[in-house]
């Protein structure tokens, strides 16, 4: 309970929301007539407008990135680690944005919203959109911020691919693009973990059809299992030894099925528990299929270098050794494509021994690298 | 600027697209692109040097050249460079063919370890040479493929490769006559340009 706020910290932050009547198409066919984005900001915009960063969000991320809502949080936004006076973003230079995608759960307009054609919550009714979706309604919102051209925009997972998408969707837009921890599509392992994912939660007999909101009840146990599956592939085999290892939580083994016996178990069971009490059902199925359809290279005939040709960012490209959901190698296709393309690029494949989660995680390397890079940018 | 870095950057035309294997901290890289419109990326595993890269602005790769180059493609830079990396590389020679392959030139800079000082002390002492120079015992030394300038000069006829400029420095980088008579005697450091056999447009030095 921080009564002061570190001094690297943003401090209080109150979130805002935008409204926008105007009908945004999206790639499924359909329009979303209005909606609704929450955002926060950190730092101030400067008077040549130069100085905005878009942060982008990963899936089970929002608009909290940085700082604290109330005196009383007992942590901070979830990329604290990289955002704040004399972080990697630093807010003294950067004025950062960090928005809700549409489709979430956390403010901007999602399932959980109402349908203003019916009155009721979206729920399943609730189109599916894509990361491109998502950039052309951040691109909405940098318009209203009066932001033309954003000196950086910078993402993890599939926050990476938003960055990606922006370099290619808003060419003239970015000067800079941070791509972190992420892949230019997914492989058939990635997508078969988020299809477990899924199938999890569409089994759950509380999905009704993904109408289960107005039932007054939650695919609670879907939603949980679903975190579980996920949980697992954040984390390095290293990682999980390290923390966990075979340790118990009883002072015997039970030999049942019910007991938490070992703590890998009760750390899953928690994460699910927590995860399932605080994130919508739908949300997390369409934000599996932003992730799964994400392939900016198929409309060049898979040729990724052909894609990124009209980008005219620079870019920052970082991996993690242990991260296998999103390993180097896919980092490396990115970084090989923008080469050929003869993009500026730089790459940096940390060691670090915490998995997918990394990206989140205040390793050295990464932060001083990532202060680097930020740095080097004029505002 | 480092001087054996000053004397390749002449061999290097404006506005080409130059990949650095071994980039270091960046300072070719950096120069080349402030003062010739040079394009380029460098490849480095040390991470210190790769910080040094990024705070200059230097496109960096962190990727080790021991595991391959097939990421790049046939031709796609103007000038592959190198220095004094390829004693230190597990297949000198598999390099230097990926160097070709890359490139339409390569230089690459080593030290020659058929020089004088090196020839006496191994003679006098019956032990690896160790200097100011090159500072390392045997079994720490990340240079574990020294040859001289005859080996490279025959590694580079294996491959059929044209040697198009060649320069003998001592380690200071300066030149003298001597070296030019004896390069394989006086020299420390040698500087080549080479090419594959298929490029009729340069000048042969040698």
């Amino acid at each position: 309970m921080p009564l002061v706020f570190p001094e690297d910290s943003v401090g209080l932050v109150t979130p805002k929301i935008l409204r926008f009547d105007a009908p945004l198409s999206l790639a499924c066919g359909r329009d979303l007539s209005d909606y609704e984005l929450i955002y926060e900001t950190y730092g101030e915009l400067n008077a040549e407008r130069s100085n905005a960063v878009l942060v982008c969000h990963a899936l089970s991320g929002h608009h909290h990135a940085a700082g604290y809502h109330s005196p009383e949080d007992r942590k901070p936004g979830w990329w604290d680690s990289c955002i704040g006076p004399g972080k990697p973003i630093d807010t003294r230079r950067f004025f950062v944005v960090s928005l809700n995608n549409l489709g979430g759960c956390n403010g901007s307009t999602g399932p959980s919203s109402l349908n203003p054609a019916t009155g009721k919550p979206y729920g399943a009714d609730f189109p599916v959109v894509t990361v491109e979706d998502w950039v052309h309604s951040q691109a909405r919102l940098a318009d209203a911020l009066g932001i033309e051209r954003w000196a950086a925009v910078v993402g993890g997972s599939l926050g990476g691919m938003q960055a990606l998408q922006w370099s290619i969707s808003y060419p003239e837009r970015v000067r800079h693009c941070v791509a972190i921890a992420t892949a230019p599509k997914l492989s058939a392992q990635n997508i078969a973990f988020n299809e477990v994912a899924r199938q999890a939660i569409l089994s759950d007999p509380d999905f009704h059809d993904g109408n289960f909101r107005e039932r007054g009840v939650v695919p609670k146990r879907g939603l949980m299992l679903a975190r579980m599956v996920g949980h697992i592939t954040y984390l390095s085999d290293d990682a999980m030894g390290q923390k966990f290892g075979r340790g118990l939580k009883s002072e015997k083994l039970n030999y049942d099925f019910h007991s938490v016996e070992f703590q890998v178990e009760s750390y899953l069971r928690y994460q699910g528990e927590e995860f399932s009490g605080r994130f919508d059902a739908n949300t997390y199925l369409l934000m599996t299929k932003a992730l799964d359809y994400f392939d900016p290279a198929a409309a060049h005939d898979g040729d990724l270098a052909a894609t990124l040709s009209s980008a005219q960012a620079s870019f920052c490209v970082m991996s993690f050794t242990t991260d296998w959901r999103f390993s180097p190698a896919r980092s490396r296709e990115i970084v090989d494509a923008l080469m050929a393309a003869g993009k500026n690029v730089s790459y940096l494949e940390i060691e670090a021994a915490q998995g997918h989660d990394a990206f989140l995680i205040p390793i050295p390397r990464y932060l001083q690298a990532f202060s680097s890079y930020m740095n080097r940018i004029e505002v | 600027m480092r001087a054996d870095l000053d004397i390749i950057q002449e061999w290097i035309p404006a506005g080409s697209r130059v990949l650095d294997l071994g980039c270091g901290d960046g300072e070719l890289l950096a120069w080349l692109r402030d003062n010739k419109q040079v394009h380029g990326y460098g490849l480095e595993i040390d991470p210190q040097k790769i910080a040094r890269c990024i705070e200059r602005g230097v496109n960096v790769i962190e990727q080790n050249l021991d595991k391959g180059l097939d990421n790049f493609g046939s031709d796609s830079f103007d000038v592959v460079v190198m220095t004094q990396a390829l004693q230190a590389v597990a297949r000198p020679d598999e390099v230097l063919r990926q160097m070709l392959r890359i490139g339409r030139e390569c230089i690459i800079t080593f030290p020659n370890f058929g020089h004088w000082r090196c020839r006496w002390y191994l003679a006098r002492y019956g032990k690896m040479p160790v200097s100011e120079f090159l500072p390392y015992t045997w079994y720490n030394t990340p240079n574990i493929h020294f040859c001289t300038f005859r080996d490279f000069e025959a590694l580079c006829r294996e491959q059929n490769l044209r040697v198009l400029d060649r320069l003998a420095v001592d380690h200071e980088h300066r030149d003298s006559w001597l070296a030019r008579l004896w390069p394989n005697l006086l020299g420390e450091i040698g500087i080549y340009r080479v090419s594959g056999p298929h490029l009729t447009d340069a000048r042969v030095a040698v």
